[in-house]
């Protein structure tokens, strides 16, 4: 109890010192969660992504279309429950930089192959109807004030001119991890319009087919079937899980996201620099003191232990309150950041880390101060003062 | 009790050897107070650290009670210091974040009494040197001579046999150095404590019963002091215990 | 009245004493310091690199409201066309390259990992359009043939593209005949064939663009009149520098706000270091800070003290910070560019104005760091120091 007592007022025995390391963690702790939190971000599509769902494009890249004739062989697969398809859309919403993907389904197959995304039935049924209607996510609705109702107009850029719809319905994700950053809207209406805008690579064709299967054991060996249906012909096919889809994105960025992870690393080396000379400045100020304490009988473990325990405290300390205010500033920042990070959520395994760093923190920063202190020689430490 | 016999020690200062003690031997029986004198850099100093086992010779063996505490280990003299010495220094050397009762209960950390003993103990301690009413005064909030008798009541607390003080009054105005003075010699007259000083002031050197001067490392001879009259003992009205 | 100042070499020789302290706190801030430099060198090296891909005189024409090749779309009639116009420098032949932007998925060679990579059909005189570019290892490849030639970073960054190796697509086996260098511009990311071979296998009718030469670069302006004010050409023109700068916009501004941002949040922590550190050395110094007032000093030079003491700190920090971000530009980073879905090798440029920049952004720590306890060092009071504690 004493010696805890001591410890406690040894942190705050420099007011100042203290609250600015303090702060310094708390800085420090924060910067890499929310760094962790955008990796978590960039993973996010791979994490939404079931393995009951199948992804078959072309096979050359994502860029080169499928015919969709290709729906009635894939069908037939054994294994394959139910089939959709959608093209990336990829136009422009007022200006470029209100980024959000935009599809154009098989509407009816489409919300019943991703069932995370939920709609009423009133807007389910307006949707359906209408072949100009769109239905997009909660997140695009919050960010740019669109309620149902209203007209949308698209920039076409893969598919030029200006297209209009009209907001059916607003779906809302399942779960806080499902995406609500999209646009969806009817393959019919598209198809119908390159055929009179005169666009002749974009009629008939998809992007991508979704492949429901039954047994999700069974994914690789179904997807090999699917593409040797294929092979040898004009538009050969790969089909992967989803998860292995949406991975393959993160890969393509991956150095900026290798970036970011060791960017990440860096700020706790900075804040371990920083501790590390507080708690050197700290030793040799009170060199006088752990000298008196080995001649009462402590051990020098002991005095090293004072140090050590001490540097833990105010990391740890530092680090739960990085860690809790992590959440709130995590919320803020994706609400900022809009539909560029679709889904912005802390991971548990952040904050795991988060409190881990900080302990290792705290422990590095002491581990030569409190050699050194449990060195002293007691009589050229008891000179010092 | 305290026997060293042919005790060398030189220090390393900037890059040199320096020969400070060379070939001491000293006797101290038990329940002496000691004074050691002399010029600066005589060895004074380090002669009491070597006693304390806070400092190790080069050479020679220093028996106390029996046990040569120059072949002991570091973890071994630490222990042994804990329970048979008790240490004043000239700055008090207090911590400055605890209260006067932490500071005296700080040694009793090392023991195994209960904490009720503890603080029974503490309490006697400090009523003692008459600061029963500051337990709870940190060390700026004390005068110099305050201090220092929170330093005593810490050296007695683990009721060692030794008790060491390098220049205790050294940094304290006329009166309080005498009061200091006066309760050690109340300490070794009513409580047997055999209490080695080192100091620079003859005056303060009254107090004890023997001097040895030192010089260059070597003793010469040790003059007996007249010892004080008893009425300059620790103030009336308190009791003293021999043993906690 | 003049102030004298405290002799600098006071500051620095402070710095020296306490030897760890200072190392542990410039350690702090060269790290912040290199990554706010690396975040500006690495935009610009995407900058450099997209910027160096562009000729002054070469126009790229495409779709209206394309924003990169692969969107575009045009009829070889309006090709024809384009090619015919009087701004179209002509030696022998109209100097104007018909081509074909796709993008194909080819496997990474470290990480085995698929990406896009751009394929480029061209015309022969698409070669001569791009003056920076030229042969490293092998030959071009010959008109009509299912010869492909890859740029210097496509070979570094993927696997089975080099010489005497093929690749499989549209059908049909592609031999890679020679080797590119773009001159560290967005070709070395490319891989060059024949225009009317890889229309043929990927069975498409119309072009992705028409890259032309300008008899005159003045000449531009009327090209792009001319073109709104035709009716049947749905084609809009732009510099070839313009138009790739454009395709970096995007990663350029998440590089620069992602980088510029993380320095700030971190320059946070080392300026919480400068802080703790200069506040120790004033509260350590307080019987020599009462001297030099006693001596005559006035406050303004005790504050001046501390402050350069901070500051030299800082520097310190910022040049390790600034040597450490140059050694980077030995690294070549390879993303795919957000708005051309292609894989794009780029590096780390360091220019004197990153350089200065970095420094000033060093100085400007420390100074942040170093104000609160030099203003504290300046109002110690003469008698209060001097006394003992």
């Amino acid at each position: 109890m004493l010696i805890f007592n001591l410890l406690l007022r040894n942190v705050w025995r420099h007011k100042g010192r203290a609250a600015l390391t303090f702060l310094g963690l708390l800085v420090a702790t924060l910067a890499f969660g929310l760094l962790s939190t955008v990796v978590s971000a960039w993973y996010a599509g791979a994490e939404g992504a079931s393995n009951a769902r199948l992804i078959t494009r072309n096979s050359i890249s994502l860029v080169f279309p499928l015919p969709i004739s290709h729906a009635e062989r894939i069908r037939q697969v054994d294994g394959v429950s139910s089939l959709s398809w959608a093209n990336w859309f990829g136009g422009i919403y007022k200006e470029p930089k209100n980024f959000f993907p935009q599809f154009a389904i098989q509407p009816e197959s489409y919300l019943n192959a991703y069932p995370e995304y939920l709609l009423t039935e009133a807007e389910r049924t307006d949707f359906l109807r209408d072949r100009r209607a769109v239905v997009i996510g909660r997140k695009i609705a919050n960010s740019y004030g669109l309620k149902v109702g209203d007209n949308l107009t698209l920039k076409g850029t893969i598919y030029p001119g200006d297209w209009e719809f009209q907001v059916a319905g607003i779906y809302e994700g399942r779960q806080t991890s499902t995406d609500t950053a999209q646009l969806f809207f009817h393959w019919d209406y598209l198809n119908e319009e390159a055929k009179r805008r005169n666009l002749p690579r974009a009629q008939n064709t998809t992007g991508v087919f979704i492949v429901q299967i039954a047994e999700p054991a069974r994914a690789a060996e179904i997807s090999l079937q699917i593409d040797s249906l294929f092979r040898n012909s004009a538009y050969e096919t790969l089909t992967e899980t989803e998860k292995a889809f949406q991975l393959g994105f993160v890969a393509m960025t991956e150095a900026i996201v290798v970036a970011i992870q060791i960017v990440s690393y860096v700020v706790i080396l900075i804040i371990m620099a920083v501790m590390a000379n507080t708690m050197a400045m700290t030793a040799r100020e009170r060199t006088g003191e752990y000298a008196t304490l080995k001649a009462l009988g402590f051990s020098p473990q002991f005095v090293a232990g004072l140090i050590t325990a001490e540097s833990l405290m105010l990391a740890v300390f530092g680090g739960i309150a990085g860690a809790v205010i992590t959440f709130p500033v995590a919320r803020t920042f994706g609400d900022a950041m809009g539909t560029i990070f679709p889904v912005f959520e802390v991971a548990s395994q952040t904050t795991v880390m988060q409190l881990i760093l900080a302990l290792i923190v705290g422990l590095v920063a002491s581990v030569i101060p409190a050699w050194r202190v449990s060195r002293i020689r007691i009589v050229e430490g008891l000179r010092a003062i | 009790m305290i026997e060293l016999r042919h005790v060398s020690k030189r220090y390393k200062r900037g890059g040199q050897l320096v020969p400070v003690l060379h070939d001491l031997s000293l006797c101290v029986a038990r329940g002496e107070f000691l004074a050691l004198m002399g010029p600066s850099g005589s060895g004074k100093s380090t002669l009491l650290n070597l006693i304390a086992g806070i400092d190790r010779p080069d050479s020679g063996e220093i028996l106390i009670d029996g046990q040569d505490i120059a072949r002991m280990n570091e973890s071994e003299l630490a222990r042994w210091r804990a329970q048979h010495v008790g240490f004043i220094f000239q700055f008090y050397n207090l911590i400055p974040v605890l209260t006067a009762f932490e500071n005296v209960a700080l040694p009793l950390q090392l023991t195994s009494l209960s904490e009720a003993a503890k603080k029974a103990r503490v309490l006697k301690a400090l009523t003692m040197v008459g600061l029963a009413d500051r337990l709870d005064h940190t060390p700026s909030e004390l005068s110099g001579g305050q201090q220092q008798r929170v330093a005593i009541a810490r050296a007695l607390i683990t009721d060692p046999s030794i008790i060491v003080a390098d220049e205790p009054t050294g940094d304290l105005d006329r009166q309080s150095a005498h009061d200091i003075l006066v309760m050690l010699s109340g300490l070794n007259r009513e409580m047997g404590k055999t209490i080695l000083m080192v100091t620079h002031d003859p005056k303060a050197a009254e107090h004890a019963l023997r001097i040895v001067h030192l010089e260059k490392g070597q003793l010469e001879a040790g003059i007996a002091a007249v010892p004080l009259t008893p009425a300059a003992s620790v103030a009336p009205t308190q009791k003293t215990d021999a043993h906690f | 009245m003049t102030i004298t100042a405290v002799p600098l070499h006071y500051s620095l020789r402070n710095l020296w004493v306490r030897r760890v302290t200072t190392l542990l706190t410039a350690g702090g801030m060269a790290l912040v310091v290199f990554v706010f430099a690396t975040s500006l060198m690495l935009d610009a090296g995407l900058k450099r690199t997209l910027v160096a891909t562009g000729e002054p005189d070469n126009v790229i024409v495409s779709r209206k409201g394309s924003t990169t090749e692969v969107q575009s779309a045009v009829e070889r009639s309006q090709a024809a066309v384009i090619a015919a116009l009087p701004e179209v420098a002509v030696i022998g032949e109209p100097l104007a390259s018909r081509e074909i932007v796709m993008l194909i998925s080819l496997a990474k060679k470290q990480s085995g990992k698929v990406s896009n990579a751009m394929i480029r059909g061209m015309e022969q005189t698409g070669v001569t359009l791009r003056r920076k570019v030229s042969l490293m290892e092998g030959r071009m490849f010959r008109p009509g043939s299912n010869e492909i030639v890859v740029g210097r970073s496509v070979r570094a960054q993927f696997a089975g593209v080099e010489l005497g190796e093929s690749l499989f697509f549209g059908g049909r086996q592609w031999y890679v005949v020679g080797v590119i260098d773009g001159a560290r511009s967005g070709f070395d990311s490319e891989i060059w064939g024949d225009v009317n071979s890889l229309m043929q296998s990927f069975r498409r009718n119309a072009y992705s663009s028409i890259v032309i030469r300008l008899t005159d670069p003045q000449h531009y302006d009327t090209l792009v009149d001319r073109l709104n004010n035709d009716p049947r050409i749905t084609l809009a023109a732009k510099r070839e520098a313009d138009y790739y700068a454009e395709q970096s916009a995007g990663l350029s501004r998440f590089i620069q706000i992602l980088g510029l941002t993380l320095a700030g949040i971190f320059s946070v922590g080392a300026i919480i270091g400068a802080t703790i550190t200069m506040q120790a050395a004033v509260a350590s110094r307080t019987a020599e800070i009462g001297t030099l007032r006693a001596l005559g000093f006035q406050r303004q030079s005790i504050l001046l003290a501390f402050l350069a003491e901070a500051v030299g700190l800082a520097l310190l920090g910022a040049v390790v910070g600034l040597m450490l971000a140059a050694m980077m530009q030995w690294v070549e980073f390879s993303t795919t560019n957000f708005q051309s879905f292609s894989e794009l090798a780029f590096g780390f440029e360091l220019s004197l104005g990153i350089a200065l920049a970095s420094l000033a952004f060093g100085v400007a720590m420390g100074v942040a760091g170093g104000m609160v306890p030099a203003i504290r060092a300046a109002r110690i009071g003469i008698v209060e120091a001097l006394r003992c504690n």
